[in-house]
C-alpha cells in the first residue's frame, strides 16, 4: 500500500516542479524580446468574440435575478431604495468577477488546453521547438498575456450589464429612471469597492491562460489525452478562481478595514 | 592556439569526410522498455543514410536523440562535433536551425494556411525580412514538391499525402546543413513516393545536405540511400550499401528486401 502512495506523491510533486519552471519560461520569454504581436491580437480578438455573448447574457440574467431575489426582504425590511446600492456592491465586488473568470474558464481555458493539446498530439509544437522557433513565445506567452488582458475588459463590460439587468428587473415592480438608477448605482460605489475587485481580474486571467497553456503544453500524447487536458485545464482553472478570490478579499480587508 | 583550433574545425568541416552526426554506444529505455540498446552511428557530411527497421524497434527516438528533443540515458550523440546534451538553450537552437526534421506525420501548424506555415521557419527562425524574396522562396519549393495550387489552403483540406509533401517543404525551405526525414514516403502512392525520392536525392546534391531516411519503403531506400544500416532490437545489425544488404546471407536481412526482389 504504502509503495502506491509514493509514486503518487511523487507525481504531484513532479507536476508542481513543472509547473514552476513553466512559470519562470513563460516570464523569462516575455522580456526576451520578439514578442508576437499579431498572434497576441489575433488571441485577444477570439478570446473576446468567444466569450462576449456568454458572459454578457450569464451577468444580465445574474443582474436580473438577483434584484428580484433580494427584493422581497429589503422591501420587508423598509430598505427598498438601497436597491441599486445593494446590486451594485455586490456586483462589483464579487458577482461580476467571479462570473466572467468562471465562464471564461469553462471557454477559454478548455479551448487553449484542447487546442495546445492537440498540438502536442500531432508533434507541432516539437515541429515547431525542432526548427529553432520558439514555441513558448508563440503559443504560451501570447494567449496568457492576451486573456490576462481580456478577463479584466470582459468583467467591466459584465458588470455593465449586470446592472442593467438589474435595472430592467427593477422596473417590473417599481419605476426607476435608468438616469436615477444608475447615479444611485455610481454614487454608492467607493473607490475601493471597484479597484480591488478589478486587479484580482487580472490574476483571474493570468490563472485561465496559465493552467489552460500548461495543461495542453504536457499533455501526454495520445488522442484521448487531448479532452483529459481540457477537462483539467477547467478544473484546475475554476479551483484557482476562488482561491484567488478568497485571498483578495483577506488582503482587501487586510489593507482597507482593520 | 584558439585561432589555430578553429582553423582546424573549419578545415575539418569543409572536408569530405568529415563526420558530421556521431552516435555513440547510445542507450534509452521509457520505463522499463529498453528501446535502444547500444546505437553506434556515424554519418558524414554529404551522406544519405537510410536506417531500416521494423516498427517500433526506436527509429524515430534515434533521430529525435539527434535534434536534442529525447537525451539518451548513456552514450553520446555529437552533431558538428559539439555534444548534443551540453548544449544550452542558445547552442541548441542554432545547431536546430541547421537541422531540419521531417515529422512522420508532417505536423503542419493546422491554425495556419499552407503559406503560412511555409513563412512561420523564415521569419521565426531565419528571421528573413524581405517580403519580395519569403515570398520568392515558398513559391520556390511548392514548386518543388508540387503544391503550388494548394497555397492558401489549410492543412485540415489537404490530402494525407499532400500534407506529407507540405511537411517535407516545410523542412526544406530553410535549406538545413542535415536532413532527417522520418518515413518521407509512407502512406504515398507508388508515383509520389517515388517523385519525393527523388526529390530527397536533388535537395542533397544541391543544397549537399546530409541526410538520414527512416522508411519501410524499399524503392525510397534504392533511389536515396548511400548506405544502409539495419535496426533489429534496439541495436544496428547490418551495414552496407542496398545491393550488399540485399545479398546478404543473414535471413533476416534479406527479408527486408523480399518485397521488390
Ligand atoms: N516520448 C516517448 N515516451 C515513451 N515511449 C516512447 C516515446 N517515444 C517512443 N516511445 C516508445 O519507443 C518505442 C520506439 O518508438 P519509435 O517511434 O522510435 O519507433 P519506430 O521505430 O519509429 O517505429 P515506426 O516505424 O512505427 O515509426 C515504441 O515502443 C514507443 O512506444
Ligand atoms: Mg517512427
Amino acid at each position: 500500500m504504502a509503495e502506491q502512495a509514493i509514486p503518487g506523491y511523487k507525481k504531484w510533486l513532479e507536476d508542481i516542479g513543472e509547473q514552476g519552471v513553466f512559470f519562470s519560461q513563460f516570464f523569462r520569454n516575455i522580456f526576451k524580446g520578439g514578442f508576437e504581436w499579431s498572434e497576441f491580437v489575433r488571441q485577444c480578438y477570439e478570446i473576446g468574440y468567444k466569450s462576449f455573448m456568454l458572459v454578457g447574457l450569464t451577468s444580465f440574467i445574474m443582474g436580473m435575478v438577483l434584484i428580484l431575489q433580494l427584493r422581497p426582504s429589503m422591501v420587508e425590511m423598509g430598505a427598498e431604495s438601497m436597491l441599486p446600492k445593494t446590486l451594485a456592491v455586490s456586483f462589483i465586488r464579487e458577482m461580476g468577477p467571479v462570473i466572467t473568470a468562471i465562464i471564461c474558464a469553462g471557454k477559454i481555458a478548455s479551448s487553449i488546453g484542447a487546442e495546445l493539446g492537440s498540438m502536442k498530439v500531432t508533434e507541432q509544437i516539437d515541429a515547431m521547438e525542432v526548427s529553432g522557433a520558439n514555441p513558448t513565445q508563440y503559443l504560451v506567452v501570447t494567449r496568457i498575456l492576451a486573456v490576462t488582458l481580456m478577463v479584466p475588459i470582459l468583467t467591466l463590460m459584465g458588470d455593465v450589464i449586470g446592472l442593467f439587468g438589474g435595472f430592467l428587473a427593477l422596473n417590473f415592480t417599481d419605476d426607476i429612471s435608468f438616469h436615477l438608477y444608475f447615479n444611485k448605482c455610481i454614487a454608492s460605489l467607493e473607490f475601493i469597492d471597484f479597484l480591488p475587485a478589478f486587479i484580482k481580474t487580472f490574476f483571474f486571467g493570468f490563472a485561465i491562460g496559465f493552467v489552460g497553456c500548461y495543461k495542453g503544453f504536457h499533455s501526454d500524447k495520445g488522442t484521448e489525452s487531448v479532452g483529459l487536458a481540457a477537462n483539467s485545464a477547467v478544473v484546475t482553472a475554476s479551483l484557482w478562481i476562488f482561491v484567488i478570490d478568497a485571498i483578495a478579499v483577506q488582503i482587501t480587508s487586510l489593507l482597507y478595514y482593520r | 592556439m584558439e585561432e589555430t583550433a578553429v582553423k582546424h574545425k573549419e578545415e575539418a568541416r569543409s572536408s569530405k569526410h568529415e563526420v558530421v552526426v556521431d552516435i555513440e554506444h547510445v542507450s534509452k529505455s521509457f520505463g522499463s522498455k529498453e528501446v535502444l540498446k547500444d546505437i553506434t552511428l556515424k554519418i558524414k557530411r554529404g551522406e544519405n543514410v537510410v536506417v531500416l527497421g521494423k516498427s517500433g524497434e526506436g527509429k524515430s527516438v534515434t533521430i529525435q536523440c539527434i535534434v536534442g528533443l529525447l537525451t539518451p540515458d548513456s552514450g553520446i550523440v555529437k552533431v558538428f562535433g559539439e555534444e548534443v546534451a551540453e548544449m544550452s538553450n542558445e547552442e541548441l537552437k542554432e545547431l536546430r536551425t541547421k537541422v531540419g526534421f521531417l515529422f512522420q506525420s508532417g505536423a503542419l501548424y493546422d491554425s495556419m494556411t499552407v503559406r503560412e506555415n511555409m513563412e512561420f521557419p523564415l521569419t521565426r527562425v531565419l528571421k528573413m525580412k524581405d517580403q519580395g524574396e519569403i515570398d520568392q522562396r515558398i513559391e520556390e519549393v511548392l514548386d518543388a514538391v508540387g503544391l503550388l495550387e494548394a497555397i492558401d489552403k489549410m492543412p485540415s483540406d489537404l490530402s494525407g499525402g499532400m500534407r506529407k509533401r507540405a511537411g517535407l517543404a516545410r523542412t526544406m525551405i530553410v535549406r538545413p546543413e542535415i536532413m532527417l526525414y522520418d518515413e518521407p514516403t509512407t502512406g504515398l502512392d507508388p508515383i509520389t513516393s517515388r517523385e519525393i525520392s527523388q526529390l530527397i536525392l536533388q535537395v542533397q546534391k544541391k543544397y549537399k545536405t546530409t541526410s538520414v531516411i527512416i522508411t519501410h519503403d524499399m524503392e525510397c531506400a534504392r533511389i536515396t540511400a548511400d548506405r544502409i544500416v539495419i535496426m533489429d532490437d534496439g541495436e544496428y545489425i547490418a551495414e552496407g550499401s542496398f545491393d550488399e544488404l540485399k545479398s546478404s546471407k543473414d535471413e533476416l536481412v534479406r527479408s527486408f528486401f523480399n518485397e521488390t526482389a
